[in-house]
């Protein structure tokens, strides 16, 4: 069984089909913006399509931010290294439903206008760490190529990758400050980005560079005197 | 050569021909498959004939489509999603219905059902609804002022303000979530006196949908869309400003006046601006919602500090 899962993980129709399946969610508004834009009213979109899309676009980006985090975890646990091959994508997906979201926000609800658009990130906490959140996810978008790696280097690299943490931890802050009163799906996503977070934690410590790292630094109590 | 606008609303203006058509093709298609019933309450769907039509239009802004209008609803008993209340208030049955007027008044009244509709003569009033979330709908609402029902249950000069109470069943509404239940509201007595004050029982030319407040409703059109209460069972002056149920749970936020003021913003977003519900480029609020008229009820009041 789990060689078989490798092997479809090493298929590269794998990723053509992962891919197509990440273009699902925009691809099923599609049609509904086509009836918006033809007939005026799309009920699929709501009485409220702006808010609709916003919410949508937002939603899918917390869903492929925690996609993104869970395919280490799911690589230990189910020892497929192979699932790495997708991570890249995934997260790349997660920045491309962030721009849909900032843009439909910027267009849609600002109409373009930068000073409103900055008293909003100012003066609304909710608005503030979203944008915080996008931020972040901007320079890991840039140096997600193979040349970013080598040119940073694969440490520095992955510690600055580690901003997708703070970056998910926005996203679903954001949600949170958002809703009237309802924040039953905000707090499953934080469960989950809890989760996530709680296993990075935990299988913290077993790496052995750390554990080279920790021994060098750890000053040597068996040589103190009694 | 002056082309003059016509400035009052004919029913045929405010309605689209081709949604009674639509409307009626369904009815009757529907009736056909003997799926009727399954459509709502007994008195769901029922024409209001002899509503008059009144003064009470917003001009030349467009009347918010049927659909919108009841697929589009904040009505935390049937779900929190704007989409729930269409979905699980089908079933909900608002008859037999009761609805009580008491506390401090000389004459305490119990309306039935039927006798809701027969409280005073029904009026048209084409009003403009702001929500607290910034999208805003113009309805045409059948209704009665509030005032008719309280002169007949005669205040007591004790009665300072008007305490609203919702129906609530949790058989009925299992997915109520979000606040506390029953839904309650409230208004000082000469908001409720306010000629403007409507108690809805229909909208667009038929009785309320359930998702809309069925069968009898509360509309304050200055003030935010949650101040005005659905499926209204209990109405009672009393002395005290009473507990509303969104201050309850966020008094920073949502005050008992809660009046349109695009001047005072809600703590997370501005209340400068709203959607129109079919409109894409967003309105500038109005002023107690384009209902200049209220604002003597508040003279020397800081409505910063009385949001």
């Amino acid at each position: 069984m789990s060689k078989l899962v490798g092997q479809i993980l090493g298929n590269r129709w794998t990723k053509v089909v992962l891919f197509t399946a990440c273009l699902v969610p925009i691809l099923l508004l599609a049609p509904r913006l086509w009836t918006l834009a033809t007939t005026g009213y799309s009920p699929g979109l709501t009485a409220n399509p702006i808010e609709y899309i916003t919410h949508y676009t937002g939603d899918w980006t917390i869903r492929f931010l925690l996609i993104t985090l869970s395919v280490t975890p799911l690589r230990k646990i189910f020892n497929q290294p192979k699932l790495v091959r997708y991570r890249r994508m995934l997260g790349l997906f997660a920045f491309f439903y962030v721009c849909l979201h900032f843009l439909t926000w910027f267009v849609l609800d600002k109409f373009f206008s930068l000073p409103e658009m900055w008293a909003d990130v100012i003066k609304r906490r909710y608005i503030t760490v979203g944008m915080l959140g996008f931020a972040m996810l901007l320079p890991l978008a840039v140096t997600s190529t193979a040349g970013w790696v080598r040119r940073l280097g694969f440490a520095k690299w992955q510690r600055l990758h580690r901003l997708i943490y703070f970056a998910a931890l926005a996203g679903v802050i954001h949600y949170y400050w958002l809703v009237k009163s309802d924040v039953r799906l905000p707090l499953m996503y934080f469960a989950i980005l809890a989760v996530l977070m709680l296993y990075r934690l935990a299988t913290r410590k077993s790496t052995p560079q750390r554990a080279a790292v920790r021994a060098a630094t750890t000053p040597n109590t068996a040589s103190l005197p009694d | 050569m002056l082309i003059r606008k016509p400035t009052d609303l004919r029913d045929s203006d405010v309605t689209p021909k081709q949604m009674y058509v639509n409307r009626r093709r369904f009815l009757t298609g529907s009736a056909a498959l003997g799926a009727f019933g399954a459509l709502g309450g007994a008195a769901h769907g029922m024409k209001l004939t002899d509503a008059k039509k009144t003064a009470y239009n917003v001009g030349d802004e467009k009347v918010t489509p049927l659909d919108a209008i009841t697929h589009y609803n904040n009505f935390y008993e049937f779900g929190t999603d704007k989409g729930d209340p269409s979905e699980n208030a089908k079933d909900f049955r608002t008859s037999p219905w009761t609805l009580k007027v008491e506390g401090a008044v000389a004459k305490p009244i119990t309306l039935d059902h039927d006798a809701l509709y027969k409280i005073a003569p029904l009026e048209e009033r084409i009003y403009r609804h702001r929500c607290v979330e910034a999208w805003s709908i113009v309805v045409p609402w059948i209704g009665i002022p509030l005032n008719a029902l309280l002169k007949q249950a005669e205040p007591t000069p004790k009665a300072k303000y008007v305490a609203f109470e919702s129906y609530f069943d949790t058989k009925q509404m299992p997915r109520a979530y979000g606040i506390n239940f029953p839904y309650v509201e409230g208004l000082r007595l000469d908001e409720a006196m306010h000629p403007l004050t409507l108690l809805a029982l229909g909208l667009y030319g038929e009785t309320l949908p359930n998702q809309d407040g069925a069968p009898i409703r509360l509309v304050v059109p200055w003030k935010y869309g949650f101040k005005s209460i659905k499926s209204l069972v209990k109405i009672r002056l009393v002395e005290k400003q009473p507990p509303t149920s969104w201050n309850q749970i966020a008094s920073n936020e949502y005050g008992f006046y809660s009046n349109v003021n695009p001047q005072v913003d809600h703590p997370r977003w501005s209340q400068a601006k709203e959607r129109r519900l079919g409109e894409f480029v967003k309105r500038e609020t109005l002023m107690f919602n384009g209902y200049s008229e209220v604002a003597s009820l508040y003279t020397g009041m800081d409505l910063r500090k009385n949001y």
